[in-house]
């Protein structure tokens, strides 16, 4: 790969960062400056917050969040083997299966643990 | 003129990010940024794998990629529950409160 | 040019030699689907499976021991009496192990039959780790060996009565710890892994040995030699992290203190075969020819790892005499055995160019592994048997007038202390005259000498403990609430295998004999 391959995002780069500061540039000499507290606060012309802005979420998401993953990943063998499928034949076929059959085990464990249902 | 990018560019890279995780983990308090930066290590030597393999135009290089990548998973895993577990009786996830055993 | 691999191919893979391995994983598959499908009245099956997927495991490794080296997966996994033997030590830790986890599982309400699968599939990455010929299988192994661990480690999390019992934040505290310098640890590994695929364009180890030579002679033009020597280094922290040599080892006492005590003695002697068996494999078979001076230089990171087990062996003996509680003293132990046995890595460092003395050493290293397993394995079923439901009756002052109580188990403990400091016609004591001798052979006199001084120091700790049981008669002594027939069972296994081992010596040898690394 050559340098000269990236030099529109380089371009790219530049150009985004040029408009950046001149739009900033722009507003800050022209617009008109006078903050006070009712225009500081979070909602101008709104409620007054009721606490903290983030809450605890319930610790179900994590373990959809940790079982995605974990499912997830297993694409990166799937793609390779996907692309040179023809190349590989029954050969291919077989590891793949064995592979496959390992996330099985898994998905049946997650499955019968009960991990799947949301209630 | 053709310029090709030479892999000591993406060593150099990889070498900051390394270290930059090593940081982390040595320096932060909070699990889950420990953690991000061990993240942040296993793909620092991605990225270095990636190039190397490149440069001798090997596949192993590209193999250890997608097995460092399940394996980082599977830490993420295993990770996120223990720091689930630790913040369900402990109400915090610093690491510098587990002090439960001194000597 | 590529060529479409066949069913063929399938068959001239030879598959067949890493099948203990591999049945091994299969076993825990299918135990992971039979117990999830189990009654709950039924669950005490779980454990039993576990032992005949491990006995299973055993006698195919024992049919199919073959000093011949053949390999599979393209040269990625090897099978020699190396990897025999050492599967061997795996195995048999593995199932004492589970003999030690049953009851103490049940009397601290940790019962689940992940336990089991946990530990199994830890078993199987050491197994993999033991045969790993390769950066990447180092890597998976190691990976297989740690995760399961990290979650043993936490395993009380799951007692549910009160989460802030003490034993509970130990043991979680235990499990993050270990997670966080474990990972730690295998991003230095995976770096250096990557370091030494940078400088050599290979992962294979054999292939590496023969890409270092040309490396160093056209070093003055090319970075090749300087990647080598990082990614060495980076390699070693890695398994230094495992195998808990000082600078590495600040996770251990805590870690060991604080898992459910079944896991610490697994631990203790699985994660350091794997680590060892890396060790072994990376440095001798991939790196003994990176030399500053090419035929008369020992290898280069040889100094390193004379230093690393110079410190490993004067400040884990050191650390453990000032030790209150039985299982942090045996953690530093551990440490101090680590140095032990990294004296038999720099002593096939140094003789690298002479193969007898190499292998001598090597073959040292692999006795000193068994029976440090034996040993240490021993002394936790003790310390288990005196456990409390709580996780207290762990203090070097609960094992005193242990002989007016249980005087089976005071003996036991004896002959386990005795087998650490290394007397005669104990285990210890061979691998300890294996490693000495193998050292002064290849010439690493100093070392030696601070080998045997430490030992010496070592008498200090381990004798405290017999004085404990024996001599202070006036306490009437633990109850031993933990001592039931399977724990039972592991001592007596352990107690035969430390005395075959010190005396029926060339039982042992015999086996070793055949490993060649050089």
């Amino acid at each position: 790969m050559t340098l000269q391959a990236f030099a529109p995002i380089g371009v790219l780069i530049i150009i985004a960062l040029i408009i950046g500061v001149i739009i900033l540039m722009i507003s800050r000499v022209f617009g008109p400056h006078n903050p006070s507290f009712r225009k500081n606060a979070p909602y101008e012309s709104g409620m007054k917050p009721i606490g903290p802005g983030t809450r605890r979420m319930p610790v179900k998401f994590y373990l959809v969040a940790v079982l995605f993953i974990i499912f997830d990943v297993e694409v990166i063998f799937f793609m390779p083997w996907a692309v040179a499928m023809r190349d590989l034949g029954v050969y291919g076929l077989i590891v793949m299966g064995v592979f496959t059959l390992i996330l099985v085990v898994g998905f049946i464990y997650e499955w019968k643990k009960g991990a799947l249902e949301w209630e | 003129m053709d310029f090709v990018v030479p892999t000591e560019f993406f060593f150099v890279l990889s070498l900051v990010l390394f270290v930059l995780g090593a940081l982390g983990v040595l320096l932060r308090k909070n699990a889950i940024l420990v953690f991000m930066s061990v993240e942040l290590m296993l793909n620092s030597a991605n990225l270095a794998l990636v190039a190397f393999a490149r440069q001798w135009n090997s596949l192993n290089g590209h193999i250890f990629v997608f097995f460092v990548m399940t394996v980082a998973a599977a830490e993420v895993a295993v990770g996120l529950a223990l720091i689930v577990a630790i913040f369900k009786s402990k109400r915090s996830i610093n690491i510098d409160d587990l002090h439960q055993m001194e000597g | 040019m590529f060529e479409s691999p066949t069913l063929q191919t399938l068959t001239d893979y030879n598959i067949w030699i890493a099948l203990p391995a591999i049945a091994l994983a299969f076993g825990t598959m299918f135990l992971l689907v039979i117990d999830v499908f189990l009654p709950a009245n039924r669950k005490h099956w779980t454990p039993i499976l576990a032992l005949v997927g491990i006995g299973i495991s055993f006698l195919i490794n024992l049919f199919t021991y073959n000093p011949e080296q053949t390999s599979t997966f393209g040269g990625m996994f090897v099978a020699d009496a190396f990897t025999g033997f050492l599967n061997i030590v795996v195995l048999i830790t593995a199932f004492i192990s589970v003999l030690l986890s049953t009851d103490y599982l049940r009397r601290t309400e940790t019962n689940h039959g992940e336990y089991y699968i946990l530990l199994l599939l830890s078993a199987t990455g050491a197994m993999f780790m033991v045969g790993a010929n390769d950066l990447i299988v180092i890597f998976i192994g190691l990976e297989l060996l740690s995760i399961p661990l990290y979650i043993l480690s936490a395993f009380r999390v799951t007692y549910t009565d009160d989460r802030d019992a003490t034993f509970v934040l130990k043991s979680e505290e235990s499990g993050m710890k270990y997670f966080i310098l474990g990972a730690f640890s295998s991003a230095f590994l995976v770096y250096g892994s990557a370091l030494l695929f940078g400088a050599t364009g290979t992962t294979n180890l054999r292939e590496i040995f023969a890409a270092v030579g040309p490396i160093l002679e056209s070093s003055a033009e090319n970075s090749g030699a300087l990647l080598l020597l990082i990614g060495a280094a980076l390699s070693l922290v890695g398994l230094g992290f495992k195998i808990a040599a000082v600078p590495f080892h600040m996770w251990t006492p805590d870690v060991y203190e604080g898992a459910p005590t079944p896991i610490t003695a697994y631990m203790s002697v699985a994660a350091k075969v794997g680590g060892f068996a890396a060790l072994f494999r990376l440095m001798i078979v991939g790196l003994s020819g990176l030399t500053l001076d090419a035929g008369v230089d020992p290898a280069a990171w040889q100094g390193t790892i004379q230093v690393i087990a110079a410190v490993t062996l004067i400040l884990g003996n050191f650390v453990a005499l000032s030790q209150t509680n039985i299982k942090r003293m045996l953690a530093y132990s551990s440490i101090a055995h680590a140095g032990y046995i990294l004296m038999a890595v720099a002593a096939v460092g140094s003789a690298g160019l002479v193969p007898d003395i190499a292998n001598t050493a090597a073959q040292a290293g692999l006795v000193y592994l068994l029976a440090y397993a034996f040993t240490n394995l021993g002394a936790f079923a003790v310390v288990l048997a005196l456990e409390n439901n709580d996780g207290t009756g762990t203090e070097l002052s609960d094992f005193n007038g242990l002989y007016n109580s249980r005087p089976m188990l005071a003996l036991a403990m004896a002959l386990f202390m005795f087998s650490l400091t290394g007397i005669p016609l104990t285990a210890g004591f061979m691998g300890k005259w294996l490693v000495f001798s193998a050292a002064v052979q290849a010439g690493l006199i100093p070392l030696t000498i601070i080998g045997v001084l430490t030992s010496v120091i070592s008498a200090f700790y381990y004798v405290r403990v017999i004085v404990n049981m024996f001599l202070l008669t006036e306490d009437e002594g633990s109850p031993a609430v933990g001592e039931t027939a399977p724990v039972r069972y592991a001592v007596y296994a352990s107690m035969a295998g430390v005395l075959i081992v010190g005396i029926a010596v060339p039982l042992v040898t015999n086996l070793v004999n055949m490993v060649s690394l050089v």
